[in-house]
């Protein structure tokens, strides 16, 4: 077997081990399937009987900010796994077998990718009930879907740099709520940014996050042409921005948890 | 007979802290070597190294016949490791456990599960195989974790601290798993707490102490270093110290230890019950009133505290990880 096929097999094992863990811990499974049912009938009925938008409902508005929020909080279950995994000692069974160095971050991040589709696939089906609609041509849609898992498995990297630097789930668990919430509130998620004031206007523009809501509405079709889209140029250019975000969130996490992972283990 | 373990003048370092200071030892394939030593004495440090999970700062060590730093990779392949704190997934099943690791190991699908089975049933887990870790009890998930250091049959195993905080019948039973491993033919080096258990189950015993081997021997040779039994008796005011150890020095073969607080004497002696039957004799003469006597053979403590001239409680704040 060579490296890159080792590799393979044993982020694969790992990704298993995982996705085991995640289908039998009633926590991890209320963050993938519960959560995300009660955030998208929560906001669409509480919110979108309120507002009123030019050229579109609210709720047809709301569904890829909801869709942004849910991925970004249970990429937070990398993170949380990690710190309980690092406390436990299990790593240090890992390091004295003969497997890749590589597969515990790798198989780590790969069973996210299950949970996420887990929890976009219900929401989509949920949003469907309250209205939600895509307006755009299938191949479309599905690049939208593959937009969201991609920046989902990106920021998964994140919260594993995060979480291996912290190592404690306490630490871990304050931290990400303490970060995620305004990452999300200053963005387009539930507001139109452009009418937000002077220097929350910048941020919530430039941020990745509303990059992303933006190219995902793009490619549902959840636009009105009664809403102009801000001039920055992440948000005139949203889908290519939100890939290359992902991009730039692999190619800079990806190292760094891998060497901090290194650091947390070798004590 | 070749050695399975040599390590040689192993130094670690955190920080000002020195965890490792010139540990040496020599561990022949087939014999069961205990490492033995209050916690924080660089019992766990010098496996962490020669288990491939640390580089040592200075020294070097083989296992197998692998550079434990040069050949790590390929080490880890001849090793099996099984820790303090039992290594197992909560969430997943004994038998997905044992088969994720022989998978790891690279067996494949079908001898990976094959392996978890025989495993299993050799640990009397067979009925448990199938319910998550979550509901086992200590013993069961540290046989489970014995078990998973097995999976690939290694010719060397490490086990740290195996037992602590077992109950006295699993503490048993693990036992007999390992003394069935030995007789196997597989080298084990094994570290230790209790001196019961290193009698039980090592060949030879080092005695560790801030960093490195200060007594190597079997058993007997240590508790010959040590002395032999020692009576122990409590009495019920402090004044009748002095005066118990006037009485009883004659019988002591050392150094008596008096014990203010807990109205505690400890005296090295031989003879055995004769000696504490003499002994009583002597203080029911004196008419010192005795709350409590005993005999007793030699303990960790009293190992340290022959060989280091210090209480292993002592040690225990200097705990490092």
């Amino acid at each position: 077997m060579n490296t890159l096929q080792m590799a393979l097999a044993d982020g694969m094992t790992i990704t298993k081990r995982n996705a085991l863990k995640i289908k039998r811990a009633p926590d991890l499974l209320g963050g993938v399937v519960v959560l995300p049912i009660v955030l998208v009938l929560l906001f669409a009925y509480v919110f979108g009987s309120m507002i009123e938008l030019p050229g579109m409902s609210y709720t047809e508005y709301l569904l890829p900010g909801i869709f942004v929020m849910t991925i970004t909080t249970s990429a937070q279950i990398t993170g949380y796994t990690l710190t309980l995994d690092l406390q436990k000692g299990i790593f240090d069974r890992f390091r004295t077998l003969p497997m890749s160095p590589s597969a515990v971050l790798t198989g780590q991040t790969v069973s996210d990718v299950i949970t996420n589709v887990t929890s976009i696939v219900t929401m989509a089906l949920v949003g469907l009930l309250v209205g939600w609609r895509i307006h755009t041509s299938p191949l479309e849609a599905v690049l939208g879907f593959l937009v969201l898992l991609l920046f989902a498995y990106a920021f998964s990297w994140v919260t594993a740099t995060v979480a291996l630097a912290l190592r404690t789930p306490e630490m871990f668990n304050n931290v990400a709520t303490i970060v995620s919430l305004p990452l999300i509130f200053l963005s387009n998620a539930f507001v139109d940014s452009s009418r937000l004031p002077g220097p929350l206007k910048v941020i919530a523009e430039w941020s990745p996050i509303s990059t992303l809501i933006q190219g995902t509405r793009e490619l549902f079709g959840n636009t009105s042409p009664a809403m102009p889209v801000s001039s920055a140029w992440p948000l005139q250019h949203a889908v290519l921005a939100s890939i290359l975000w992902s991009l730039v969130l692999l190619v800079v996490f990806v190292p760094l948890a891998t060497r901090l992972y290194k650091r947390a283990v070798s004590q | 007979m070749p050695d399975a373990i040599v390590a040689e003048g192993l130094v670690k370092k955190y920080g000002d802290v020195v965890a490792l200071d010139g540990m040496e030892l020599t561990v022949p394939e087939g014999t069961v070597f205990g490492l033995l030593g209050p916690n924080g004495a660089g019992k766990t440090t010098t496996v962490r190294i020669l288990t491939t999970l640390l580089k040592p700062d200075a020294g070097h060590a083989k296992v197998a016949g692998f550079d434990v730093v040069r050949d790590a990779r390929r080490l880890r392949a001849h090793i099996g490791a099984s820790g303090q704190y039992a290594a197992v997934d909560d969430h997943l099943t004994g038998a997905e456990n044992l088969e994720m690791v022989g998978r790891l190991y690279h067996l494949g699908v079908k001898r990976a599960k094959q392996r978890a089975r025989e495993l299993l049933e050799r640990f009397d887990l067979t009925e448990a195989g199938d319910r998550p870790v979550q509901g086992y009890s200590g013993g069961m998930r540290r046989r489970l974790d014995l078990a998973g250091a097995l999976v690939a049959s290694p010719p060397v195993l490490f086990l740290d601290e195996p037992t602590t905080g077992l109950d006295p019948r699993a503490r048993a039973s693990l036992w007999d798993v390992i003394s069935e491993l030995v007789t196997a033919g597989t080298t084990v080096l094994l570290t230790t707490q209790y001196m019961e258990e290193a009698d039980r189950l090592a060949d030879r015993i080092g005695v560790v102490d801030h960093g490195h081997v200060i007594a190597l021997g079997t058993a007997d040779e240590l508790k010959d270093q040590v002395g032999g039994d020692r009576i122990e008796l409590s009495v019920t005011s402090a004044a009748d110290l002095e005066a118990v150890r006037r009485t009883l020095a004659p019988l002591a073969v050392g150094d008596m230890q008096i014990d203010a607080t807990a109205l505690q004497v400890t005296i090295p002696v031989t003879g055995g019950a004769a000696a504490l039957t003499t002994a009583l004799g002597h203080l029911s003469t004196e008419r010192i009133t005795v709350r409590d006597a005993g005999l007793r053979r030699p303990t960790l403590d009293d190992v340290f505290l022959t060989l280091t001239g210090h209480e292993a409680d002592e040690k225990i704040k200097e705990t490092v990880r």
